[in-house]
């Protein structure tokens, strides 16, 4: 206990120590990659997603204006997840600005794994919508290829059953507290969709390289 | 008698036996239906772990055919693994190690319980939410709120503490497990002490 306590306290002594002296170039870029790291743990070796106990979304691609501001509401807790609200808690401006630079550049294939029986009913759903729901069609935003633009994010290639996850809780983990973010665009779509329709696009923007 | 003693007296012990049972093994053709006991020899009567031999009962089913194969394929490569199991997996074909990992999968686990107490709540602080500043990640984001696994991802809760000692000390020494682990990356950042600390609390989950 003791010896895990300095052990944190000359770390924590270190840290202060090389931001007040200001850090060499060198030790910035190994500061970096050791934190890029840490993300692909879970994100994947190359970003490309993993699946966990829970699912770790796709990283590799992503829109950076988007990436950051889900740093930033997993911080301000307007996005509920309490592993990714200790992970964004210990990153400064400029370190997620480096990390979602280098993400935004990564490109491998997507992980698979989705079942195929509706990517059918899945690419309708995208493309078209479903007018008798509510439910615009996603490309209208997410791009006809599922890229996204600056916050909205990046389909194309995610896991599947993180998307599922996403759109079947959204108004339980996105969107919380008094301020209005960007999260409320998605909340009516999540909500007009049933869970076969969401399963079958999440398996459809699964595919998209 | 001392768990060293004890250890070294099973080391020596199992070194005979391997050297038995591997001969053995190799004159049946094909693959063999092996016999449980050519395994709770090492790992217990009722496969919860026995000195160095670590605990299958109750592990994911998933998880031991893939460490089975990678024995036999001689990727896991710790001295350990090295000295017991690349034998005692030579002969070892995918079906027989199939039918062996569910056969124990289905054995409750008991909880070695041979940690330090003291160290429990710190090992479970490291192992629920990481060490952000230090980039450890939180083991319960691919292990479980319980540690109990999933698919090929290990049930740590209840091993014992010199087994997850050392497998953690391991992939940071450069010994493989399995081809694409992110355990490597996991324990390249763990001190010592935060070791200890998880190897503690771990020991105890029922
Ligand atoms: C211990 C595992 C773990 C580590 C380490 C980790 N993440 Fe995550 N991350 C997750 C999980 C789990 C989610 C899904 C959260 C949810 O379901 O809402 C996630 C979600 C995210 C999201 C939201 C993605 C989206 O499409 O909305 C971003 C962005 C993110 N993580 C960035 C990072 C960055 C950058 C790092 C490294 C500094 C990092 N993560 C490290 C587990 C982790
Ligand atoms: C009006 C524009 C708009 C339309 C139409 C739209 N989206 Fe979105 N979507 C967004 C925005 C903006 C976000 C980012 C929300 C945030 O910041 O929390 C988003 C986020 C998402 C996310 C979360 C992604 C992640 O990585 O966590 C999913 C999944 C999603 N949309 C799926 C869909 C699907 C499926 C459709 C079609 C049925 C659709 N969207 C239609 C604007 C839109
Ligand atoms: C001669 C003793 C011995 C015999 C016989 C033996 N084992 Fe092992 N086994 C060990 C030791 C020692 C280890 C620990 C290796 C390490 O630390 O990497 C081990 C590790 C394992 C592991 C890895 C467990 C984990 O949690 O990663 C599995 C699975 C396993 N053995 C299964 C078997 C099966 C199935 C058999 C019978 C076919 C068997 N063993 C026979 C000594 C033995
Ligand atoms: C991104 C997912 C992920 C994270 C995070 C993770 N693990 Fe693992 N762990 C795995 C996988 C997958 C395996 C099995 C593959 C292998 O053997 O390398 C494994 C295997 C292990 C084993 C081997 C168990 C045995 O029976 O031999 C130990 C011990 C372990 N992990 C401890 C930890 C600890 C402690 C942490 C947190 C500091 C942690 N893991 C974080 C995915 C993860």
């Amino acid at each position: 206990m003791s010896s895990l306590g300095s052990c944190l306290t000359i770390r924590a002594a270190i840290l202060a120590v090389s931001l007040s002296a200001g850090l060499s170039a060198a030790s910035r870029a190994d500061e970096v990659q050791a934190k890029l790291d840490y993300c692909k743990t879970c994100h994947g070796l190359s970003g490309q997603g993993y699946r966990g106990y829970f699912p770790m979304p796709r990283l590799a691609g992503q829109q950076q204006e988007y990436l950051q501001s889900q740093l930033r509401a997993f911080v301000e807790r307007r996005r509920v997840n309490p592993i990714m609200a200790n992970v964004a808690h210990a990153l400064s401006p400029s370190m997620v600005a480096a990390l979602a630079s280098h993400f935004r550049h990564l490109d491998p294939r997507p992980i698979g794994g989705a079942p195929s029986r509706s990517l059918a009913a899945g690419k309708r759903i995208f493309d078209e919508g479903l007018p008798e729901a509510n439910v615009p069609a996603c490309s209208a935003c997410h791009g006809s290829d599922g890229r996204g633009q600056n916050e909205i994010p990046r389909l194309a290639g995610q896991l599947y059953e993180y998307t599922v996850g996403q759109l079947t809780g959204w108004s339980r983990v996105r969107g919380q507290g008094t301020s209005v973010d960007t999260s409320a665009v998605m909340a009516p779509t999540a909500h007009n969709m049933s869970r076969s329709q969401i399963e079958a696009v999440a398996a459809y923007v699964s595919t998209l390289p | 008698m001392s768990i060293i003693t004890r250890s070294a007296c099973t080391a020596a012990l199992l070194m005979v036996l391997s050297a038995l049972t591997a001969p053995m093994a190799t004159a049946v053709a094909g693959e063999p239906t092996v016999s449980v006991q050519n395994c709770t020899w090492c790992h217990g009567t009722s496969a919860q772990g026995y000195a160095i031999a670590p605990r299958l009962a109750g592990q994911r089913p998933a998880y031991l055919e893939t460490q089975l194969k990678s024995f036999h394929e001689r990727f896991r490569d710790n001295p350990l693994s090295r000295q017991y199991m690349w034998s005692a997996t030579a002969v070892l074909g995918p079906q027989a190690a199939r039918d062996l990992a569910a056969y124990f999968a289905t054995i409750p686990p008991r909880p070695a319980n041979d940690g330090n107490r003291n160290l429990a709540a710190t090992g479970r602080t490291i192992y629920m939410e990481g060490i952000p500043d230090a980039n450890i990640a939180a083991c319960y984001a691919c292990h479980g709120p319980n540690a109990e696994g999933i698919r090929d991802i290990p049930r740590l809760g209840g091993l014992s503490r010199f087994y997850l000692k050392a497998r953690l000390e391991q992939w940071a020494q450069g010994y493989h497990s399995v081809p694409g682990s992110p355990m490597p990356l996991v324990a390249r950042p763990l001190a010592s002490a935060e070791i200890e600390a998880l190897a503690s609390y771990l020991s105890f989950i029922k």
